[in-house]
């Protein structure tokens, strides 16, 4: 109670500094977008019987004010969905920045992007959208913002970043009337979902600490909290009736180094996913620890033409204790689960012209995503971006392989101002 | 009577053993150019002109400061005003003589920082008709040079200067430049292909003093072959103003702080 009120406090602080900083800034601006977008199956129709996994015309607002040493953002979304038939609106982000001489303070809702992957997330531990990835759109609307306070510290021999995160956030995955997802358990539809309340105990914390180590961008990262996957827990293995959907807690040490290599940039990233909850491995219901890597490269090739490859995997702990306790007809995952990604981007006609490829392919899983894009600026106000996604794989439950039915093609028209 | 014989023999020795070599215009000029002050400030604006007359404006707050002399290491911090899908990004670039720059780029939309993998010799400046060479310079080993000729430009005596890349890898065989020689600043370059053929032209179009060191307010790049053309011209240009070293970190990529970029 009294963390909820203090909770009610700080936000009632936070709106009252918001207003003041808007009220009396000397700088403020307004921009935003127009955006209309539409994906439409190309190998099924949705779950739901429909033809479009999204259609959308959508405005965003950004407003800016800043009177020193405080900074304001607002950024809001309302859209009408044409799927779902309804109109909604979302805060993306709304924070207020303090900016003293050696540290700094944001305060607020906040996207935070930690780590060197691409598209590959080990100590990014912070709310992803994967329905708008796979949906197409655009790439912005992967990240989702987190409730937060975020406090930087730069003493000057290295740099240091520490996020609390009193409100949980899941991340979104693809809804089931959209998507055809693997559902190990159809059968049971008496399910409940259970966050993670609003406590001390509860409250995620995430540090980041990094400088520069021989030309090389270093970083050590460490998480507590939970993971954003959901599990299922059932309430009888053999004949479960309910399922409970829940958050498990997980911690994350990670370290990353990036840097010029090789005429290109090189990029490693480690993290060890201690799952708390289950740290022998017995409880099927939960992922168990794991240890994931990621080495990435990416480089110039000619002109305005760039290639990346990165190479992920996943390697769980206690494999003997997880297979023992499987129960008969889960689909059993390898110890390694890898991932190999390439990406390339071409640009054409002065930059307004971007043509690209992205992939994963998983050597373990046998499955892959597939991402062309072709993306024209009409002007500097106008662009527009036709590009599509191609899922598939030999297992009807790996994670691109579950997909198989949820090919689109999609297009992106946006008018910014 | 030995000693007037030895003045008639300096005078009679040709004018270029007092005269400056290609390579010390050229450097000359680097200082000039690309090094005046320990640091430097300037709103740019870029307006990128297609063949058919359509317009596309990059408008930008760059800092630089200098590490060491002329030719040593530099930083850039850049801030994108416009267009509207980059605003608030910011760029930063270290550069070293000799080897490839490191650079970082920041994305607002998702809040990332990224390095990005780029060659100086190769890659357009936001799609402009400046390649980044163009814009934070080459090293002077790169090429080698001679004066070709002494002539006006513009109304004011230059040096023509013609370069030749020592590696095959460039766009261009060759560059003739006019220097300056009162301000060793570059009032026009001409690029000529592997045929021979002129195909892109800078043009020094405005100079200014700003704290005794004359600057290029306003130039152009324009490539005959595809009929594009970039013009740039500097406003709040500023130099000697004490850019902390703390700017070019990640921490003010990510807020970039008012007082440097407005």
């Amino acid at each position: 109670m009294i963390i909820i009120n203090a909770a009610r406090c700080l936000l009632f602080l936070i709106c009252f500094l918001m207003l003041c900083t808007a009220a009396h800034a000397e700088d403020i601006s307004l921009h935003g977008f127009l955006q209309g977008n539409y994906s439409a199956d190309t190998s099924a129709k949705n779950p739901d019987g429909g033809n479009f996994k999204l259609a959308e015309e959508r405005l965003q607002i950004k407003l800016d004010a800043a009177k020193d040493p405080l900074h304001l953002l607002i950024k809001a979304d309302g859209w009408y969905d044409h799927v779902g038939k309804k109109w909604d609106s979302e805060l993306k982000e709304g924070y207020i920045d303090y900016t003293a001489n050696t540290w700094d303070a944001r305060i607020g809702r906040q996207v935070i992007t930690w780590g060197v992957g691409d598209l590959v997330f080990i100590n990014d531990v912070f709310p992803k959208d994967y329905e708008a990835f796979f949906s197409g759109k655009p790439l912005e609307y992967l990240k989702k913002g987190a409730d937060s306070a975020k406090i930087g510290i730069y003493p000057g021999f290295a740099s240091f970043e520490f996020v609390v995160i009193p409100l949980f956030t899941p991340n979104h995955y693809p809804d089931s009337q959209r998507f055809w997802m693997f559902d190990p358990m159809p059968g049971v539809t008496d399910r409940t979902k259970e966050k993670p309340g609003v406590s001390l105990e509860n409250t995620e914390i995430a540090l980041r600490a990094y400088r520069d180590i021989a030309g090389f961008d270093a970083s050590l990262y460490y998480y507590r909290g939970f993971l954003r996957q959901p599990s299922m827990k059932p309430d009888d293995l053999i004949l479960p009736t309910k399922l409970t959907i829940f958050y498990p807690k997980l911690s994350v040490y990670g370290a990353s180094l990036q840097g010029k290599a090789l005429d290109g940039v090189l990029s490693l990233e480690a993290g060890y996913y201690d799952s708390r909850e289950d740290r022998q491995g017995t409880d099927p219901t939960i992922p168990n620890t794991q240890t994931r890597f990621l080495v990435g490269y990416q480089r110039q090739l000619w002109e305005d033409f760039t290639i990346g490859v990165q190479y992920y995997a996943e390697y769980m702990h206690d494999y003997t204790a997880y297979t023992n306790s499987l129960p008969p007809g889960f689909p059993q995952e390898r110890r390694l689960h890898d991932l190999v990604s390439i990406r390339l981007t071409q640009f054409l006609l002065h930059q307004t012209l971007r043509l690209s490829w992205f992939s994963f392919w998983s050597p373990s899983d046998s499955d892959y995503l597939l991402n062309p894009e072709i993306k024209y600026n009409f002007s500097d106000h106008v662009w527009a971006a036709i590009g599509g996604m191609v899922f598939g794989g030999r297992k009807a439950w790996s994670q691109f392989g579950q997909l198989d039915k949820d090919d689109n093609v999609y297009m992106q028209v946006r008018y910014e101002f | 009577m030995k000693r007037l014989m030895i003045v008639l023999l300096l005078l009679c020795l040709p004018l270029e053993v007092f005269a400056l070599t290609a390579d010390e215009v050229a450097k000359k000029s680097q200082t000039a150019f690309l090094y005046p002050g320990k640091d430097f400030k300037a709103r740019v604006m870029m307006k990128l002109v297609s063949k058919g007359g359509q317009e596309r404006v990059r408008e930008m707050t760059m800092l630089r400061k200098n590490y060491g002399d002329a030719g040593g290491e530099q930083k850039y911090f850049i801030y994108f005003f416009q267009p509207a899908d980059v605003k608030d990004m910011t760029f930063m670039v270290y550069k070293y003589p000799g080897k490839d720059a490191d650079r970082w780029l920041f994305i607002p939309a998702i809040s990332m920082v990224r390095r990005i993998a780029a060659k100086d010799k190769h890659s357009s400046f936001v799609g402009s008709d400046f390649t980044y060479e163009d814009v934070s310079g080459r090293n002077l080993e790169e090429d080698s040079r001679s004066i070709v000729r002494e002539e006006k430009a513009g109304g004011k005596d230059c040096y023509v200067i013609k370069s030749v890349p020592k590696a095959e890898d460039m766009d261009y065989s060759y560059k003739m430049a006019w220097i300056d020689k009162s301000t060793f600043l570059p009032l026009k370059e001409e690029y000529f292909d592997k045929r021979d053929e002129l195909y892109k032209v800078f043009t020094a179009i405005e100079i200014k003093d700003f704290k005794g060191f004359p600057t290029i307010t306003k130039r152009s790049m324009k490539d005959l072959q595809s009929g594009h053309m970039t013009e740039v011209s500097y406003t709040k240009t500023d130099y000697g103003i004490g850019i902390d070293d703390s700017l070019f970190s990640e921490r003010f990529l990510k807020q970039p702080p008012k007082k440097w970029i407005e």
